[in-house]
C-alpha cells in the first residue's frame, strides 16, 4: 500500500504551494469567468429594473403637470342665468354649450388684448386653444358659487392636449403641420401667450381627482374613479380574504387531521396559487356575472375575483407565520388547562400576527396590481360617474387603476400614453407604500425564538 | 513511492510536516483560537482533544483554509506546510486543499455513483491521463480505504446507498484518491456505530504509513487508541501537546488532568 | 332586500342572545361562578351562535336557490321570514340550555371549528367553480363548433357574421414561442443571479441586489406590458427589425418574450435560491475539502444534486409564462400566425381570451364561447405543469429534510 495513489510521472502538481501550476491557473480562469457570469446576470436584472422605472417615470411625469390659460372670464348673466335668481337648481338647466360660448369670447378677448399678431392664425385656432372639457369645468365652478355670475373672474382654463403636449415636447411644429387638430400658428400663439405669462404650466391635481375623459380630451383625463374603484375592491378583499384566509390557515395548520381530504385541500391551494390570473377572470364572468347575476364593472365582482386569487397567497403566508410559533407556546397554554382553541386564539394567533399582517399586505399589493381578470368582468367600460359611498357603491360601475392604464394604451391619441404612465406612477406609489408598511411591520415586530 | 517531493527531503519518519506558530482565529468579535503553536509530524497520527467548543475543529479547518468559506472568520499567525506559509497571498487554496485532504464529521458522499465519488478529486486535479489510469486510482483508493471488497461489484450504484460506516470510508477513499500529503479528519466517527467506528479506526492506523493524519475527536479512548501524538485544547488555548502515552498517563497541566479524568468536559 | 334585513335582525337577536345567555349563566351560578362548567362569556356566545347559525344557513340556502332560479324572486320575503323564525327558535333553544353543567365552551368551539373547516373548503369550491364554469361553457362551444377543427385547425379568423375558423394551433404556437424566449432569458439570468448571490456575493452586494430583484417581482404585469409597448417594442423595431429587414411591427414575439423574461427573473431566481440552499453545506464542504474551486463545486456537486428542484422551478416558470396575459396583450400583437420570425407579431391564447370576452358578449355565439374552450385548454396545460412541478419540488425537498 505504499504506492497508493499513483506513479510519480502522473503527478502534475507543482512542488511549491507558492506558484500555481498551469492546470490551477486554467481552473482559476474558469472560476473567474463563472463569477463574471453571475455579475453579468445581476447587472442585467438591475439594469432592467432601472430602465423600466426610468422609462415609466420619464413618460409619466408629464401627466402631473398641465398647462392652463389663466385669463379673466366675463360671466355673462344674460347667458348663464337668464332668470336672474342665482338659483343653482334653475341655473343647472343651462347647458355646457352656453359656457363654451362664454369661454370662447373670453379667449378671443384675451388674445386680442395681448396684441399678439400671427400670420395665418384662424379663429378656429384661437378657440381650439382651450380644451373641450374647459366649459364643463367652468360650469361646475359657477354652479358651486352662483354669486359670481355677472362678474369677471380669473379662471384657469384647461388647454387643449396638443398645445399641452407641445410644452411637454410631445408635439412639434412639424407634427402640428400634419395634424388636423392643431396647427403651427396655434402653437406660435401658445408660445406668445406663455411669454406674457397668460399660459402657465402647473402641478396637475386634476389628474388624481378627475374621472376618465373621452378620446378627444386626454388633457382632462384623470384616475379619480379608478382610484376609488381600486380602493373599493381592496376593501372587499380585506373584509373577505383576510378572515377566510386566516380561518383556513388555522384549521389546516392546527386542527386538520392527516387525511385525504386535508391533502386534497393542500394540493388545491398550492395549485390555485399557480393558476393563471385570467382563468379567475373567466370564473368571475361565468359565476358571478352570468350565474349569480351581479352587475358588470362593479367593484364587488372585482373584489370577489381578487379575493379568490389572493386567498392562496394569504393562506400560504399565514401558515408560515403560524408554523414559526414554537410548539412550546402551545404546550404551555395546554399545560395550564386551556382548550386547544383557547391556546390558539389567546397565544399562538397574537404571536403570529406580524407575519400574518405582512403576508396580507403583500397579497393585497398583488391584488391591487392585477389586471387581466378585471378586463373580463367589464371593468374596461368607460366610467365617468364616481361610485356612491360603500356599501351601495360597491355595486356601482367603476374602473380600477391597472385597468385604466390598459384602457388608455388602447386609445389613439399618444397623449394617453403619458396618462397611462402617470397612472402607473400612482399605482407604483401605492404599492411602494404598502410594501414599506410590510417591511416596517416585519422589522418592528420581528421575533426570534 | 507515493510522493517524490517529500522523498528527497525525508530523513527520518519523524520530520515536521506542519508547523503552526502564534495562530489566532477570530469569529467576528469572538476570539476562538488564542496563540496556538504546534508542530505536527509526518507519518504520524495526531489527535486533537478537548471539550466541545474548545476550538479544536476550528484549528483543524485553518490548516487547509476551509475557514475561508466563512466570511466572518479572521486568521492571524503562521501555519507552515513543508516550510511554506499556507496563508501566503500567493497560495491558491485550491492547490492547498489538494495537498491537505479532509474528512468530515458526517459522511457526505456526493449524490453520484461510488466510482464517480472517488474519481471526483483525480478528475478535477487532472491526476489521470486516461480511463485505465483513473480506474486504477479508484481501485487503489478504495482498497486503501478497506472498502474495495464490499463495493467492487456495484461501483456504479449511488454512494448515498451505502451504510453509514461504508459512506465514511468512501469519503476517506475520496480524500485519499486526490493524493494528499496530509489528511485532516474532523470527528470522523461521531456519526457511526461502534462496529463502523472500529473499522474506520483500523483504517486510520493504516493510513499513517503514507500520510500525516490529524484527527479531531471528542472521545479520549479513540485518541488513545489511534494516535501517537495528542494535543489538548481548552477554551481556544492549546494547553498541552505531547506523546499520547504521556498525555494520558502523566499530564503536566492540571486542566488536562481534569479533562482526562472526567472532571471537566 | 328582505334577505339582508333578515340578516340584520338576526344579528341584533344574536347580540341580545349573548347578553341574555351571559346573565342567565351568572344567575344560575348564584354567588359562586366557579360552579359553572364554562365561563359566562362562553354561555353568551353559545346562545348568540345558536341564534345566528340557523338564520345564516337558511339565508344561504335561499340565495343559492334564487341564483339557480329554482324559486321566483317574490318568494324571497318568505325566505327572510323563515330565516327570522329559525333564529328566534335558535335563541329560545339556546337560552333554555343554560345551566351550571352546560358545556358552553365545547359547543362554541365546535361551531367555530365548523366555520374554520368551511373556510378551508373554499379553495376546493374555487377550483370546482373554475372547472365547472369552464367545462359547462366549453360544452356549449363544442355543440356549435367541431372539436377537431378547434384542436387541429391551422387558422384563427373569427368573424362577427359567423362562419369563423377557430383553430387553436396558431395561438398555441405563439404562446409556446413567446414562453420559450421568456425562459431563454429568465432561466440563465435568474439561475446565475441566484448562484452569485448565495455563493459569492459579499453582504453589501447582496444587500443591494436582493431587494432590487424583489422589487422586480413586486411590479404588476401591466407595468411590464406598458414597458413592452412604449419602450422595448419601438426599440427592437427601430434598431433591429427594420435595419435587418425582418419586420416593421413594434409588437412582436421578441418584445413580449424579452419583457416576460425580465418579469420571470425574480421568480426563477428566488426558486433557485431556495433549491440551491436546500443542498446541505456538508456536500459543499466535501467538494471544497477535496480542492475543487467554488464554481466546480456548484457545477459538479450542487447543481446535479439540485437538478430535480431546478427542473421543477423551470416548469413553474413555464406555467407562469404560458398563463401571463398583460405583457402579451400589450407586447405581442393580435395577429394569429404560424411563423418563425421572432420580429413578427403573433398572438397567444390569453390575448384571444381577452379579445373575445371584452366588449359586448353574445353568449350564444361560438366566437364568444371559444374563449371558454381556450381557457379550459390553458387551465389544463398550466395545471399539468404545476402538478408535475410541485410534485418534483416536494419530492426534492423531502430528500434533504
Amino acid at each position: 500500500m505504499t504506492d497508493i495513489p499513483m506513479s510519480s510521472e502522473a503527478q502534475p502538481r507543482g512542488n511549491s504551494l507558492l506558484s500555481q501550476d498551469a492546470r490551477t491557473r486554467k481552473r482559476n480562469a474558469t472560476e473567474k469567468r463563472f463569477r463574471m457570469y453571475g455579475v453579468i446576470a445581476i447587472g442585467i436584472a438591475m439594469a432592467a429594473l432601472v430602465i423600466l422605472l426610468t422609462s415609466i417615470v420619464s413618460d409619466g411625469a408629464g401627466a402631473f403637470r398641465q398647462s392652463y390659460l389663466s385669463i379673466p372670464v366675463a360671466l355673462d348673466a344674460e347667458t348663464l342665468d337668464p332668470n336672474g335668481n342665482r338659483d343653482p337648481a334653475e341655473m343647472s338647466k343651462v347647458l355646457t354649450l352656453s359656457y363654451g360660448k362664454v369661454l370662447d369670447k373670453a379667449v378671443e378677448t384675451a388674445v386680442a388684448d395681448s396684441g399678439i399678431a400671427i400670420e395665418g392664425l384662424t379663429s378656429t385656432d384661437t378657440s381650439n386653444l382651450i380644451s373641450k372639457e374647459a366649459s364643463a369645468q367652468l360650469r361646475n365652478h359657477v354652479l358651486a358659487d352662483p354669486e359670481q355670475v355677472g362678474q369677471t373672474v380669473d379662471f384657469n382654463v384647461l388647454v387643449n392636449g396638443r398645445v399641452d403636449g407641445y410644452f411637454k415636447r410631445r408635439v412639434s411644429m412639424e407634427s402640428a403641420a400634419r395634424d388636423a387638430n392643431t396647427s403651427p400658428q396655434q402653437l406660435q400663439l401658445a408660445d406668445a401667450l406663455k411669454e406674457q405669462g397668460k399660459l402657465v404650466t402647473r402641478f396637475n391635481w386634476n389628474f388624481i381627482t378627475n374621472p376618465d375623459a373621452s378620446d378627444q380630451r386626454p388633457e382632462a383625463a384623470g384616475v379619480g374613479v379608478a382610484i376609488i374603484g381600486s380602493a373599493y375592491m381592496m376593501l372587499v378583499v380585506l373584509f373577505l380574504a383576510v378572515p377566510i384566509g386566516v380561518a383556513a390557515s388555522i384549521y389546516l395548520e392546527e386542527f386538520a387531521p392527516q387525511n385525504r381530504w386535508t391533502d386534497l385541500i393542500e394540493v388545491n391551494i398550492s395549485n390555485l396559487a399557480a393558476v393563471p390570473s385570467i382563468v379567475f377572470g373567466i370564473l368571475g364572468l361565468a359565476a358571478f356575472i352570468n350565474f349569480v347575476g351581479l352587475p358588470q364593472s362593479a367593484p364587488i365582482v372585482g373584489g370577489l375575483v381578487l379575493t379568490l386569487m389572493t386567498l392562496p397567497t394569504i393562506i400560504i403566508s399565514t401558515r408560515a407565520a403560524l408554523k414559526s410559533v414554537p410548539p412550546s407556546i402551545r404546550d404551555a397554554a395546554l399545560g395550564v388547562g386551556a382548550s386547544k382553541m383557547q391556546s390558539i386564539f389567546h397565544h399562538v394567533l397574537p404571536l403570529a400576527m406580524p407575519g400574518i399582517l405582512t403576508g396580507t399586505i403583500i397579497g393585497l399589493a398583488q391584488a391591487l396590481g392585477e389586471t387581466a381578470p378585471l378586463l373580463l368582468i367589464g371593468m374596461v367600460a368607460f366610467v365617468r360617474e364616481f361610485p356612491a359611498a360603500p356599501p351601495e357603491g360597491l355595486w356601482d360601475p367603476a374602473s380600477a387603476l391597472p385597468v385604466q392604464v390598459y384602457n388608455w394604451t388602447q386609445r389613439a391619441d399618444p397623449a394617453f400614453i403619458e396618462r397611462a404612465s402617470g397612472a402607473i406612477i400612482v399605482l407604483l406609489i401605492f404599492l411602494f407604500c404598502m410594501n414599506l408598511l410590510a417591511i416596517f411591520l416585519r422589522r418592528r415586530f420581528e421575533r426570534r425564538w | 513511492m507515493y510522493d517524490i517531493n517529500r522523498a528527497e527531503s525525508a530523513v527520518t519518519q519523524q520530520d515536521i510536516k506542519i508547523s503552526a506558530s502564534k495562530v489566532q482565529v477570530y469569529y467576528g468579535d469572538k476570539h476562538a483560537i488564542k496563540d496556538v503553536d504546534v508542530e505536527i509530524l509526518d507519518k504520524t497520527v495526531t489527535a486533537f482533544i478537548g471539550p466541545s467548543g474548545c476550538g479544536k475543529s476550528t484549528f483543524l479547518r485553518c490548516i487547509n483554509r476551509m475557514n475561508d468559506t466563512i466570511p466572518i472568520a479572521r486568521i492571524e499567525g503562521k501555519i507552515l506546510l513543508d516550510g511554506e506559509d499556507v496563508y501566503d497571498r500567493r497560495v491558491d487554496p485550491v492547490q492547498l486543499r489538494a495537498k491537505v485532504g479532509m474528512v468530515f464529521q458526517k459522511p457526505n458522499p456526493f449524490p453520484k455513483s461510488i466510482y464517480d465519488n472517488v474519481a471526483y478529486g483525480p478528475r478535477i486535479h487532472g491526476l489521470s491521463r486516461n480511463k485505465a489510469e483513473l480506474d486504477e486510482i479508484v481501485e487503489k483508493s478504495l482498497r486503501g480505504a478497506a472498502l474495495w471488497n464490499e463495493v467492487k461489484d456495484r461501483l456504479h450504484e449511488p454512494g448515498t446507498g451505502l451504510s453509514g460506516g461504508q459512506q465514511q470510508r468512501l469519503c476517506i477513499a475520496r480524500a485519499v484518491a486526490t493524493a494528499p500529503e496530509v489528511l485532516l479528519m474532523d470527528e470522523p466517527c461521531s456519526a457511526l456505530d461502534p462496529i463502523a467506528t472500529s473499522q474506520v479506526e483500523e483504517l486510520i492506523d493504516q493510513l499513517r504509513e503514507n500520510f500525516s493524519v490529524v484527527i479531531v475527536t471528542h472521545s479520549m479512548q479513540q485518541a488513545a487508541r489511534v494516535s501517537q501524538k495528542t494535543a489538548f485544547f481548552h477554551l481556544g488555548n492549546l494547553v498541552e501537546y505531547g506523546n499520547t502515552d504521556d498525555i494520558f498517563t502523566n499530564p503536566q497541566d492540571s486542566r488536562t488532568e481534569s479533562y482526562i479524568s472526567g472532571r471537566i468536559g | 332586500m328582505p334577505l339582508s334585513w333578515a340578516l340584520l335582525v338576526s344579528l341584533a337577536l344574536a347580540v341580545a342572545g349573548y347578553i341574555i345567555g351571559r346573565s342567565r349563566a351568572f344567575a344560575s351560578a348564584g354567588t359562586d361562578i366557579r360552579k359553572l362548567h364554562s365561563r359566562p362569556g362562553y354561555h353568551g356566545a353559545s346562545v348568540a351562535l345558536t341564534t345566528l347559525t340557523p338564520a345564516i344557513v337558511v339565508l344561504m340556502l335561499a340565495s343559492v336557490l334564487r341564483m339557480a332560479k329554482v324559486f321566483p324572486p317574490e318568494a324571497t320575503g318568505f325566505a327572510g321570514l323563515l330565516a327570522l323564525a329559525a333564529s328566534v327558535a335558535g335563541l329560545g333553544w339556546g337560552v333554555t340550555r343554560i345551566n351550571t353543567d352546560f358545556r358552553a365552551r365545547n359547543v362554541v368551539e365546535k361551531i367555530v371549528q365548523g366555520f374554520l373547516i368551511f373556510c378551508s373548503s373554499i379553495a376546493i369550491l374555487t377550483t370546482a367553480g373554475i372547472v365547472l364554469s369552464l367545462i359547462f361553457e366549453t360544452g356549449h362551444f363544442f355543440q356549435k363548433y367541431s372539436w377537431t377543427e378547434f384542436f387541429f385547425g391551422l387558422n384563427w379568423t373569427p368573424r362577427f357574421q359567423g362562419n369563423s375558423s377557430l383553430g387553436i394551433l396558431p395561438l398555441l404556437w405563439g404562446t409556446l414561442y413567446i414562453s420559450f424566449i421568456a425562459l431563454l432569458v429568465a432561466v440563465p439570468i435568474g439561475m446565475f443571479a441566484a448562484i452569485y448571490m448565495s455563493e459569492y456575493a459579499s453582504k453589501r452586494v447582496r444587500g443591494i441586489a436582493k431587494p432590487a430583484i424583489e422589487i422586480l417581482a413586486g411590479i404588476p404585469t401591466i407595468v411590464y406590458g406598458l414597458f413592452a409597448l412604449i419602450t422595448v417594442g419601438p426599440m427592437l423595431r427601430d434598431y433591429f427589425a427594420q435595419p435587418l429587414g425582418l419586420g416593421s411591427s413594434g409588437s412582436s414575439v421578441l418584445t413580449a418574450g424579452l419583457v416576460m423574461g425580465i418579469m420571470l427573473i425574480p421568480f426563477v431566481s428566488s426558486l433557485s435560491d431556495d433549491i440551491i440552499n436546500a443542498v446541505p453545506q456538508s456536500m459543499r464542504d466535501g467538494a471544497l475539502g477535496l480542492g475543487s474551486t467554488p464554481s466546480e463545486t456548484i457545477k459538479q456537486v450542487v447543481l446535479p444534486a439540485a437538478l430535480p428542484g431546478v427542473v421543477g422551478a423551470v416548469l413553474l416558470a413555464a406555467s407562469r409564462a404560458i398563463g401571463e396575459t398583460m405583457i402579451v396583450v400589450l407586447g405581442a400583437g393580435a395577429a394569429a400566425r404560424l411563423g418563425l420570425n421572432p420580429f413578427e407579431a403573433m398572438t397567444t391564447i390569453t390575448v384571444k381570451i381577452v379579445s373575445q370576452l371584452t366588449g359586448d358578449n353574445d353568449f350564444a355565439a361560438p366566437e364568444t364561447l371559444v374563449a371558454f374552450a381556450l381557457g379550459l385548454t390553458l387551465f389544463v396545460i398550466t395545471l399539468g405543469l404545476n402538478v408535475v412541478a410541485l410534485y418534483i419540488v416536494r419530492k426534492y425537498r423531502e430528500q434533504y429534510e
